[in-house]
């Protein structure tokens, strides 16, 4: 399996493996300053390789009414 | 990316201060820059009782979090506003409080809103047809009526609140954005009391990104209420957020300098002070005399019963 998913409150999205996480959060449209990433749970910076098969949830982090 | 201090695994970066750190090190930092606020802005003193506002969000129950293992004497205050959302918001914000509180050992106030007014928060709202057909207004003149209300009766020094740098940045474009020079000049990490029936209120993470307190939350194993209050969709808050993040996206560190050099132009005397306002107890920030409510014992900036005694006055 060459893709990864990658899943946003309710929105699930698949992008190819081998790219950064960077890349494939400007290629989604969304804005790295405002999610956090996480891979089984830990936390991961953009510049890490997504690796085939795997899901990556994204946390978004603005709040306030 | 290698955490800075160490080499481990890096869990987050901050490009606006060339600074990447591990699961170890990211909260230590975060908690040792806490204390430096606190002490470079004059908040407060271990000697101070302190009363935290905690919603069951990622950044007021990080700030009660942080303030508990710097060893401060810090009650929390949850306001049970009684908004549901469909998913039951207001219940589920309120266990996560008490569960946090519950396993550090600390003094949690619940306020229950809705018994003290009679009505809930929306309901209050669609009554008083305050807010333009939403609850937000009414809501925050409750909160702060309450959190006030609180603080004078409990005798605590100091109230803290969770604001983060991205709240503060997004208030500052939005009165940037409509001069409104009085919210200008008001604007600070710390509000002075300046009433007998008020207390100093600070905000600690006033210099952390929005960012930075949701992965202190999640690597601290914090368990915060994720869902967004149902009645936030489309506010403006969120909207100049989204705005800034673009900004923040091409040019790292833009809104902390936006936010920080505003702070030294005030300081430098750039907005000023409104005409009456000497900064003393018994004047409003906006140069007006303060009374004291006769229903609630708060200041109000009319003779008679304040704003939320009023509007509390009228569903009755």
């Amino acid at each position: 399996m060459e893709t990864v998913k990658i899943v946003l409150r309710n929105q699930e999205y698949e992008v190819k493996a081998g790219t950064t996480l960077r890349d494939a959060l400007a290629r989604l449209g969304i804005n790295r300053e405002s999610v956090l990433a996480t891979r089984e749970g830990e936390l991961i910076t953009d510049d890490e390789i997504l690796r085939p098969g795997e899901t990556i949830r994204l946390v978004a982090v603005i709040s306030g009414g | 990316m290698k955490c800075r201090k160490c080499s481990q695994k890096a869990v987050i970066n901050m490009r606006q201060h060339k600074l990447a750190l591990c699961n170890i090190h990211f909260p230590q930092w975060i908690v040792e820059q806490t204390q430096r606020f606190i002490a470079k802005y004059r908040m407060f003193s271990p000697d101070d009782r302190l009363l935290v506002a905690v919603s069951g969000g990622k950044d007021s129950l990080s700030l009660w979090d942080i303030l508990w293992q710097l060893g401060y004497q810090a009650d929390g205050v949850y306001i049970a506003l009684g908004i549901d959302g469909g998913f039951g918001y207001s219940q589920k914000s309120q266990e996560l409080c008490e569960k946090f509180a519950n396993q550090r050992g600390l003094k949690l106030i619940v306020v229950d809103a809705p018994q003290q007014i009679g009505l809930t928060i929306p309901e209050l709202a669609a009554v008083t047809q305050r807010g333009k057909n939403k609850p937000c207004s009414v809501c925050g003149l409750t909160k702060r009526h309450i959190l006030d209300q609180i603080a004078r009766e409990g005798q605590y020094d100091v109230l803290a609140t969770g604001h983060n740098l991205d709240d503060e940045a997004a208030v500052l474009f939005g009165n940037t954005l409509n001069w409104n020079v009085g919210y200008l000049y008001r604007q600070s990490p710390v509000l002075p009391a300046r009433h007998a029936g008020l207390v100093r209120k600070v905000k600690p993470l006033c210099r952390f990104y929005e960012r930075e307190m949701a992965a202190y939350a999640l690597v601290r194993g914090i368990e915060y209420i994720y869902e967004e209050c149902p009645h936030a969709a489309g506010s403006t808050t969120i909207y100049y957020k989204t705005l800034l993040n673009q900004l923040e996206a091409d040019r790292p560190g833009a809104k902390l300098s936006f936010y920080l050099a505003f702070l030294q132009a005030k300081e430098k005397g750039l907005f000023a002070q409104p005409l009456g306002d000497g900064g003393e107890e018994g004047i409003g920030a906006g140069g007006e005399e303060l009374h004291t409510c006769p229903g609630c014992g708060g200041p109000t900036t009319v003779e008679g019963l304040c704003a939320f005694c009023r509007m509390v006055e009228k569903v009755k």
